[in-house]
């Protein structure tokens, strides 16, 4: 065979009864080749460096063998070794270099390193098992079979501004017995729930983070409950490349690369997006008091953002700040996002406090940052949705001015906290809430309202019950006496806080709910929900859930029947939103008549017809859409009509008169009792009284005029 | 790891013995190679193999695409629960056709 006679398929070298000779640079990691498994790592400082080879879960190496001198190519090692059994072997380097942090040096040869290009890591394969403490080596790198068998398989592409997007965490969707699926809190049990998704409406999951985190990271007995208070959420990556074994059945065979695999394809099948929260802002490795696992050991003063004394500076809050704009670790988060690209067919990436990602070294921000750009104009990520977390725990706030370069999104604060205040009955709002409804062209006039992804609550803060069921944050439970967590919640607990049995509390809790879906379903631009917000999950007012591996992370899926009115809008309202383009478009209004309707495409009014009040005590605002002018006047689509009431007490609200032949049809109206609160896409009974509608208090009404 | 091969007419039946790792999934891969250029119906017994590991799902699989190139069809038999538990999670499984006994995979291999 013609593939026998290449000489580098052959050793030149042997020691302690391995063989091997020189490798290939690239690709940069451990790669199987013809006969052995080529290892690639590069140190901008190292003066020498070791390969460490272990059978599967052994305490001691089997073997260690430096790399000869030749080995090197500028800083990289690279080497091929023969006959490795590649399904058991997990390796590691050790990086000779000075130890000088002042200077910005951490090298320790006697620690064993993980390859920042690892496709996959040992050592936390079943989530919270109790490691063993005392392992030399407690973060393996492995090797994982990249032939999976996508069959047609393709990233789906739906347009962004079609999106229903599906905030999820990966153990919290299914970890609670109620979910009753086989494998709970895995990749494989989200799979089980496909069937759910769709009935609810949503066509792209966002994963809150699965590249692979030690849940174990500064682990503890919970001073108020007793339990453990652990890394729930994720926010802590050990390794870039790596999905989270602990979130995999099949983890403790290590084949959650297959298992996570077959979930996107499964989801694809189904016409689902795979969005993934993506954190390249800091590590695990914390600060100048934390673990070498990795990059600090490797290359300190390349991977990270330090200070002129060496310490390391601190914008992401959690100790360390990842150094993205240095041209090497830009290329390394490139090649990342590409392998989960063009491997997993991830379909888009959001990215966590994203504005550290356009800081330069000392952590100024810069006009041009080249991460942004390289990703933004990258060939392989050109499809993929590009969503940015536009602020830093370090005080750069980019809503609206994050570098977009035409291709990023980005989450839009401002839209959360404009609704929050707006359905709490706050004043002043009606300017802003014209500005969530039209995608927030004031913030986004020149990239058009699919910049702006739309939410109300996320994993951040309150859920959407518990916006409305509690006016301070209850935070207790993270041993933090209450100092933890946002304190701007804008939150009203519609008159008691907490539990109620107040039928009337309730029911207004659950209206507020439905204004909110409702709201977000119908504004331009992209919404998001959080998973279990469907059927009013609650985190009992807790606002900061990252460290609870329990019934505050966990979807209660009893809550279904409990809430069943809930869940019966919101599968609803999302259909609502997908059947009507004129509510998804990709351009900005333009508030004039372009298509020769006699409407504008977008029009404002309030308890008058073609009259909002926009004054500071107004609490009213309604809004027409022409459906003549759906998707840029491209596709014919019924008039919307929308009716906010923030007041109290129900208000009359004049309608716009329909041209002739057509009338208005009640789509929703959240006052109402469930049944009569929303009406399927098609089934909207036509009013009996067309002129005027009354707006119940605190209520959103919609009308379809066909 | 063993691996018989026997033919019953135009149908090739490989019999595994023992576990299917990526130290032995070499020596099934050549059996079921072998298999594979005999015939185009393939059953295989895994009655007496209790884990399989990446490795061996991917001899299946490779067995798999091959008899499909072929146009002819492979059966599975006697795969334990574990097995066929790690086959679903992972998706190896909805390319297979899976039955209790090599007896069952015949009769569907000469109906086909």
């Amino acid at each position: 065979m013609a593939t026998d006679i290449r000489i580098d398929y052959y050793p030149t070298h042997e020691q302690q009864g391995i063989k091997f000779r020189r490798g290939h640079v690239l690709p940069f990691g451990a790669t199987m080749v013809p006969n052995g498994i080529n290892f690639s790592i590069y140190s901008s400082e190292a003066i020498d460096c070791t390969l460490v080879l272990f059978e599967r879960g052994e305490a001691q190496p089997f073997a260690e063998i430096r790399f000869p001198e030749e080995f090197r190519t500028g800083n990289v090692y690279s080497m091929i070794v023969f006959d490795l059994d590649y399904e058991r072997l997990e390796y590691g380097y050790r990086m000779d270099g000075p130890f000088k942090p002042e200077e910005g040096h951490r090298f320790d040869k006697s620690i064993i390193l993980s390859d920042p290009y690892a496709k996959a890591i040992g050592g936390r394969d079943t989530w919270l098992a109790e490691p063993n403490w005392d392992n030399i080596y407690p973060y393996r790198s492995r090797l994982v079979f990249e032939d999976f068998d996508w069959e047609n398989d393709h990233p789906l592409e739906t347009p962004i501004e079609d999106l229903v997007i599906y905030e999820m965490h990966v153990r919290g969707f299914t970890q609670h017995p109620s979910s009753e699926v086989k494998n709970p809190g895995t990749f494989a049990a989200i799979r089980s729930k496909i069937a759910y998704l769709k009935e609810l409406g949503i066509n792209c999951v966002e994963l809150m983070p699965i590249y692979e985190f030690d849940e174990w990271e500064n682990s503890r007995e919970n001073p108020v409950t007793g339990g453990l208070i652990v890394n729930f959420w994720g926010y802590s990556t050990v390794n870039f490349f790596s999905p989270k074994a602990g979130y995999a059945a099949t983890g403790k065979f290590g084949m959650q690369v297959d298992e996570l695999k077959t979930l996107v394809k499964e989801l694809h099948r189904n016409g689902i997006e795979v969005m993934l929260d993506v954190v390249f802002n800091h590590t695990a490795e914390g600060d100048h008091r934390g673990h070498t696992i990795s990059f600090r050991g490797i290359d300190n003063k390349t991977y990270y953002m330090l200070t002129p004394e060496g310490y390391y500076f601190n914008f992401s809050g959690t100790g360390n700040t990842l150094n993205c704009n240095n041209p090497v670790v830009r290329n390394m988060v490139l090649d990342c996002l590409r392998y989960w690209a063009a491997d997993y067919h991830i379909d888009g990436f959001r990215f966590d406090l994203a504005a550290i990602l356009g800081r330069d070294q000392n952590g100024a921000p810069l006009s041009n940052p080249p991460l942004l750009e390289s990703l933004a104009y990258d060939p392989i990520l050109a499809k993929c949705k590009l969503v940015a977390e536009a602020w830093d725990a370090g005080g750069l706030y980019q809503v609206g001015s994050f570098p977009a370069y035409g291709r990023w999104a980005e989450w839009n604060g401002k839209y959360r906290d404009s609704v929050r205040k707006f359905l709490k009955g706050d004043e002043g709002l009606i300017g802003e809430i014209a500005q969530c409804i039209q995608g927030w062209p004031d913030l986004y006039y020149y990239r058009g309202p699919t910049a702006s992804i739309n939410f109300i609550a996320c994993h951040d803060g309150f859920t959407l019950y518990d916006l409305f069921a509690y006016n301070e944050k209850h935070n207790e439970a993270n041993g933090e006496h209450n100092n933890d967590g946002g304190n701007d919640n804008h939150s009203w607990n519609c008159g008691v806080e907490g539990e109620t049995d107040d039928a009337h509390v309730n029911q207004l809790r659950h209206k507020q709910i439905k204004n909110a879906l409702s709201i977000l379903m119908v504004s331009q631009g992209v919404p998001m929900i959080l998973s279990g917000d469907e059927m009013g999950v609650t985190k009992f007012g807790n606002n900061n859930t990252y460290c609870h591996d329990n019934e505050l992370n966990w979807v209660d899926w009893n809550l279904l029947d409990k809430n069943a009115d809930i869940y019966h809008f919101a599968r609803h309202i999302t259909r609502f939103r997908r059947a009507h383009p004129v509510l998804r478009s990709r351009t900005h209004f333009q508030h004039r008549d372009y298509a020769g309707s006699g409407y504008p495409d977008i029009s404002f009014h309030g308890t008058q017809a073609w009259h909002a009040d926009f004054s500071a005590s107004s609490r009213c605002l309604a809004v027409m859409l022409d459906g003549a002018h759906a998707k840029s006047g491209t596709i014919q689509d019924d008039t919307i009509y929308i009716a906010m009431n923030s007041y109290w007490d129900a208000l009359y609200y004049e309608l716009p008169q329909l041209p002739n032949g057509r009338s208005w049809h009640l789509a929703v109206n959240t006052d109402m009792p469930s049944g009569e609160d929303i009406y399927p896409v098609g089934l909207e009974p036509k009013l009996e009284e067309q002129g005027r509608f009354l707006v119940g208090g605190r209520s959103t009404v919609i009308l379809v005029g066909k | 790891m063993k691996v018989t091969l026997t033919d019953q007419e135009d149908i090739t039946v490989v019999e595994v013995v023992g576990d299917i790792d990526s130290k032995t999934a070499p020596e099934f891969e050549r059996s079921a190679r072998q298999a594979t250029d005999q015939n185009e119906k393939i059953a295989i017994d895994l009655t007496a193999v209790e884990f399989m590991s990446s490795a061996g799902l991917r001899v299946l699989l490779m067995v798999y695409r091959n008899i499909k190139a072929q146009n002819g069809k492979v059966v599975l038999a006697g795969v334990s629960e574990d097995i066929q538990d790690v086959m679903s999670t992972t998706g190896f499984i909805n390319f297979f056709t899976i039955v209790g006994t090599t007896g069952e995979a015949l009769s569907i291999l000469k109906q086909s």
